[in-house]
């Protein structure tokens, strides 16, 4: 039989699945409580199936007749339309809606539906996007006593930039003390940040870690305090290369290393936020430092190329 | 006799043909697939344009072996590496499961850019394929973030400092750059919310873009037809009769209006 729209076939009327039904119930209760039961279930859930599918497969082995639609044609017959009067009133212009009812009802759908999209979407996505740029200060880290530091020296300080994220915030920075200047302890700490894409540099020269010292800080954190004695900084990644100030001498960095801000607390050194540096000047604590806000890798921040990045998130 | 056993069994045809029948009568499926199985190719296609089948089959099965992986993942930075360990080394089968999707994401690449340089060398961008190639294209950059995004979950040294210079490199976009990079990261800096971030990238949000793009590009592959081969009569840039039931689409010259 031709599956057909306008002639649905539907299985005829039958009684059979009640007798189904049964013999299943009574198969399913005959497996908890006796085998022959079960049994007479199943002889009786496959009898009945036998007659359903009989009579659900009447339509295909007796074909069914189906009577032609026939309608008596009647006596005065109605005249074909293009001779007759019109079937509605002809309508002027000014009859006709300016706004009916149907353009009001779609552009009521669309605009309502517009609209709730748009409040459960604008909540959604500003969930996905706001967290990323909001609340991004960096925190002050504690990495122990100024005697740690010995004038003169870079070390190696590892600490955790937010201890409340874990391992995954454990960052690196290079620090050497500069000595008193003016009576104020001066430090130069670079971040092991390269300036080209990200990748952690690593001192030129020999890294003491034997004279490996772990601090216990006040924050409760430890922080690692490595001695070296590095001629510059190199980058594994794309070779970037930079002197002991941090200055790009070689490679494609663009700038210098970033710098730590800090202040001594009770004796102890505090790193603060980080900032980015053109250029430094000199050394130690008479460096002339060209600071500018921080920005991410492979951002210029002078010349033509700093055009480029007119804003910058908040960090 | 003859006749009343062909009977028989044209009603044994009719009473297996049943359950496909009701299906069909209520949903047009089985004409669907069967206008999608059969339709018309030109004569002589041959390897080459199996190449679009082979990276959808590709895709399948970094979408089965994902799903898989899923199950056994932990994305958070202080078990994903532990779980991926897991996986390689003690659930059952996990070696094969993790190798097939992690080279399967390769051969998913390699066999998008084999599928372009096929249509590309057929001239089978042409007219009226050209919006295939563009949707084509997206289906090849998201594809590419996928594997970025992808790229991020092991957690082991290559995949967290692949994915530093990655973002940084999104970072160096002019102007909205270094808002992009941050919006990856989720944060000034990668933490902990990065790596979940990355997860729910590759597991939910790219995959229902390049699966609704694949749909895309099928309806079209399927309403446009199999371009035929260029050194054929009817190969591209010939004179091509009106795509059927469509003569609005057919050009001026096709239609002989401009000479």
């Amino acid at each position: 039989m031709e599956p057909s729209h306008d002639q649905p076939h539907v299985p005829g009327p039958s009684l059979w699945p009640i007798g189904f039904a049964l013999g299943i119930a009574c198969v399913l209760v005959g497996l908890i409580v006796s085998w022959p039961a079960a049994a007479v279930g199943a002889v009786i859930a496959v009898a009945c199936a036998y007659f359903w599918i009989r009579d659900a497969a009447r339509g295909y082995r007796t074909p069914v007749v189906h009577e032609p639609e026939s309608r008596a044609v009647a006596a005065g017959a109605a005249p074909p339309a293009s001779a007759g009067e019109p079937a509605l009133p002809v309508m002027e212009d000014e009859e006709i809606e300016r706004f009916p009812r149907n353009v009001f009802l779609e552009g009521a759908t669309l605009g309502l539906g517009g609209l709730i999209g748009g409040l459960v979407t604008v909540p959604a996505v500003g969930f996905m996007v706001a967290p990323a740029f909001v609340r991004q200060h960096a925190k002050s880290v504690d990495v122990g006593p100024l005697t740690d530091f010995p004038e003169g020296q870079y070390v190696i300080a590892t600490f955790l930039r937010d201890p409340s994220q874990g391992e995954v915030s454990r960052r690196t920075a290079y620090v050497r003390n500069n000595g008193v200047v003016t009576g104020r302890p001066s430090f130069t700490i670079i971040s092991n940040r390269c300036a080209h894409l990200g990748c952690p540099v690593q001192p030129n020269g020999p890294v003491f870690d034997a004279k490996k010292n772990v601090v216990q800080t006040t924050q409760g954190e430890q922080v690692t305090i490595i001695p070296m004695q590095p001629a510059g900084f190199g980058c594994p990644c794309h070779g970037g290369q930079y002197d002991t100030e941090g200055n790009r001498i070689a490679g494609p960095p663009v700038r210098s290393l970033d710098r730590y801000d800090y202040e001594i607390k009770n004796g102890h050194l505090v790193l603060l936020g980080t900032y980015s540096v053109a250029h430094v000047d000199g050394t130690g604590s008479g460096a002339k430092i060209r600071r500018y806000g921080l920005a991410g890798p492979g951002e210029h921040i002078t010349g033509p190329e700093a055009w480029f990045y007119p804003l910058q998130p908040p960090h | 006799m003859a006749t009343r056993r062909t009977t028989r069994s044209q009603r044994l045809i009719q009473v297996a043909n049943y359950p496909l029948d009701w299906l069909e009568e209520r949903s047009g499926l089985v004409g669907g697939v069967k206008y999608f199985l059969f339709r018309k190719v030109p004569a002589d296609i041959g390897w080459y344009h199996t190449l679009g089948s082979a990276t959808l089959t590709a895709f399948l099965v970094q979408v089965v072996t994902g799903v898989i992986l899923a199950m056994y993942y932990h994305p958070d930075p202080n078990s994903a590496y532990e779980s991926i360990q897991h996986i390689t080394n003690d659930v059952t089968l996990g070696w094969l499961v993790r190798g097939m999707h992690r080279w399967g994401a390769s051969v998913f690449i390699i066999l998008m850019f084999f599928h372009m340089a096929r249509v590309f060398l057929f001239g089978a961008y042409k007219y009226p394929r050209e919006l295939n190639w563009i949707i084509g294209v997206l289906l090849l950059a998201t594809g590419m973030f996928e594997g970025f995004t992808g790229y991020l979950l092991p957690w082991d040294q290559t995949a967290y400092w692949a994915s530093v210079v990655g973002i940084n490199i999104n970072g160096t976009a002019p102007f909205l750059g270094p808002f992009l990079a941050q919006f990856l990261r989720g944060g000034a800096e990668i933490g902990p919310d990065t790596i979940a971030r990355f997860y729910a990238l590759h597991m939910l949000a790219i995959p229902g873009a390049l699966i609704a793009l694949i749909g895309l590009h099928l309806y079209l592959v399927i309403r446009l037809g199999v371009s035929p081969n260029p050194w054929t009569k009817r190969g591209a840039g010939a004179e091509r009769e009106p795509v059927p039931g469509r003569s609005g689409l057919t050009r001026p010259s096709a239609r002989g209006v401009t000479k």
